[in-house]
């Protein structure tokens, strides 16, 4: 592809996405900031009944939920006397590709049946290239994955080429691509080609999948208990899980639960860096899409994404790589589960966040994912000891993202991180506000800003004043 | 190594060199090209590794690149052994045991 090509392909770029995910989003806008966001949720024309039966059809979902009590034992050993919530945890491997993102691709894929694509993309590094190669298998559409996997030196992170592995599996065709954002346009490239469908993780399709897993946690929860968890706990990246995890918990009557979103920890770290790409040992559910993600939600691969976190958390905390490590241990040396070190950041959150809870409150920790060659703790450790990170037990607060991991010396010393949600909803309505006068906002746009915040149209007033003031 | 038609091969390609990537790169990266591999069984009658060919990816997409080599496979494994790993088990086992004794 040349530059020329290159930016070519750019100026078609809505009218290829309009073809490839048979949306018209024009439709939800307003014109000025606001959109019409749950008009758009509802353009997924299916309803949770159908989802479930849907889902239900291809195996999906319905995973099990277990008490993690002697993870929970563990736990107020580390407490004070009084405190140590009762800690459970919905087993998400259990789904067909392992992991929770089957939800999300067993709609995406059947609403590609549906509308007679011969086949699927999915631009994903991770889970979620798996999901849509096994839902693809089986309803018998074609499927290519896109993989930013390799750094210049042609080196790739071990997770990565297991997950190309297991799409190959499933009869996929797997593309891997050097380390940069220009992936898009390759992305794109496809799609104009083969005419296939974009199964994005962040159509309101992806995320209305997410929301059978919210549901199913309120139902399990009463079943086995009588009552809803007082907390949740949702790794974040994109924000989809988070959304529509959350989503299907209100729509469960589960008013009352908090929703705690949790990111590993990659401060200082580009996600861009050619050279930086390999230094970390996580390639998804980090603060390197996190934070972005949740104060700019549209910069997905859709012009609207439907993953929209900052609408639904009531706490982000952060964790560090080496607080997971050792809770994906301990979760199988203890508990009997041996599974995949980026499905259990949430893990490593709640643990901490249980200890501040008292004993008879309930955490649960939302998913797990499959464990394999190349994507388990010993080989991520392992390539993490080759490219130089000093990896050996001590204080997690000393873990430098890039250059060390920090086993915690003391399962006392894994501590969730609160990030100040204020300052992130605060970047979330500078950045609306970019291209537009404060004098210009319709009545719209503020209650818009404010549903996105999990505010009000005075906070939010406010926050636009004081962001004048600071010019 | 030499590959003939209807052979599983891999191929590799750059997309955009240094100069055609995007700006707002870190130049790490914007000093590299964007460079992609993808695998199909060859077209070509004939090639050899670092040959110009065509291949038919396993959906049935035809594409082009550069032969790396023919019947590729995994090598990710389950690492090397990290000493570290041994002691969490023992350590929070240990715990557990101290709880059931008090």
């Amino acid at each position: 592809m040349s530059r020329t090509d290159y930016d070519a392909l750019m100026s078609r770029k809505g009218e290829i996405m309009k073809k490839a995910v048979g949306i018209d989003y024009s439709r939800f806008e307003s014109g000025s900031i606001a959109f019409d966001f749950e008009g758009m949720m509802r353009e997924v024309g299916y309803s949770l009944d159908e989802i479930r039966k849907i889902q239900s059809h291809s195996g999906v979902g319905n995973t099990p939920l277990y008490e993690l009590k002697n993870l929970t034992a563990l736990c107020r050993k580390t407490a004070e006397s009084d405190k140590g919530a009762r800690i459970f945890l919905k087993d998400e491997a259990a789904n067909p590709s392992g992991s929770f993102k089957a939800r999300r691709a067993a709609v995406s894929v059947y609403h590609a049946k549906k509308m007679a694509y011969k086949g699927v993309i999915a631009a994903t590094s991770g889970n979620y290239g798996a999901a849509v190669a096994s839902q693809a298998a089986m309803l018998g559409l074609k499927c290519i994955i896109v993989q930013e996997c390799y750094d210049s030196e042609g080196k790739g992170q071990p997770e990565i080429i297991e997950k190309a592995r297991k799409c190959e599996a499933y009869g996929a065709e797997v593309v891997q691509l050097t380390v940069g954002p220009e992936l898009f346009y390759y992305f794109l490239q496809l799609l104009e080609e083969t005419g296939y469908f974009n199964a994005s993780l962040y159509t309101p399709f992806g995320i209305a999948g997410v929301e059978t897993l919210g549901y199913e946690i309120s139902r399990q929860m009463t079943e086995l208990i009588g009552r809803d968890p007082d907390a949740l706990v949702i790794t974040t990246a994109g924000g989809g899980n988070v959304s529509g995890t959350a989503r299907g918990l209100m729509k469960a009557g589960a008013h009352k639960t908090k929703i705690i979103g949790a990111s590993v920890d990659l401060k200082g770290l580009h996600m861009a860096s050619d050279k930086q790409f390999n230094r970390k040992s996580f390639t998804t559910g980090h603060t390197g899409f996190g934070i972005p993600f949740a104060t700019n939600p549209d910069r997905s691969d859709v012009p609207r994404s439907a993953g929209r976190p900052l609408r639904y958390m009531d706490r982000y905390v952060t964790v560090r790589q080496g607080e997971v490590f050792y809770m994906t241990e301990t979760l199988a040396q203890i508990e009997g589960l041996e599974r995949g070190p980026a499905g259990n950041i949430s893990l490593a959150a709640a643990f901490s966040i249980a200890r501040e809870m008292n004993r008879d409150q309930i955490v649960l920790v939302q998913e797990t994912e499959y464990t394999g060659a190349g994507k388990h703790i010993q080989p991520q450790l392992s390539f993490a000891r080759d490219n130089d990170i000093e990896i050996r037990f001590g204080n997690p607060e000393e873990e430098v993202p890039g250059e060390s991991i920090i086993l915690p010396e003391h399962p006392c010393l894994i501590r969730a991180v609160d990030l100040d949600l204020n300052n992130i909803k605060r970047s979330y309505i500078r950045n609306c506000l970019f291209g537009h006068s404060s004098k210009d906002l319709t009545e719209q746009d503020l209650i818009y800003m404010a549903e996105e915040t999990k505010s009000n149209r005075e906070t939010v007033s406010e926050t636009i004043r004081t962001l004048e003031e600071g010019k | 190594m030499i590959a003939v038609k209807g052979d599983w091969v891999r191929i590799h390609k750059i997309i955009l060199t240094s100069p055609e990537r995007a700006t707002q790169l870190p130049d790490d990266t914007k000093e590299v090209p964007l460079e992609m591999w993808d695998k199909g069984f060859l077209l070509n009658a004939r090639a050899r590794e670092g040959d110009e060919v065509e291949i038919e990816s396993i959906i049935g997409r035809n594409l082009t690149g550069t032969l790396l080599e023919k019947n590729p496979q995994f090598h990710h494994s389950w690492g090397s052994c990290i000493p570290e790993i041994l002691q969490i088990g023992r350590q929070v086992r240990g715990m557990l045991q101290e709880a059931d004794n008090e």
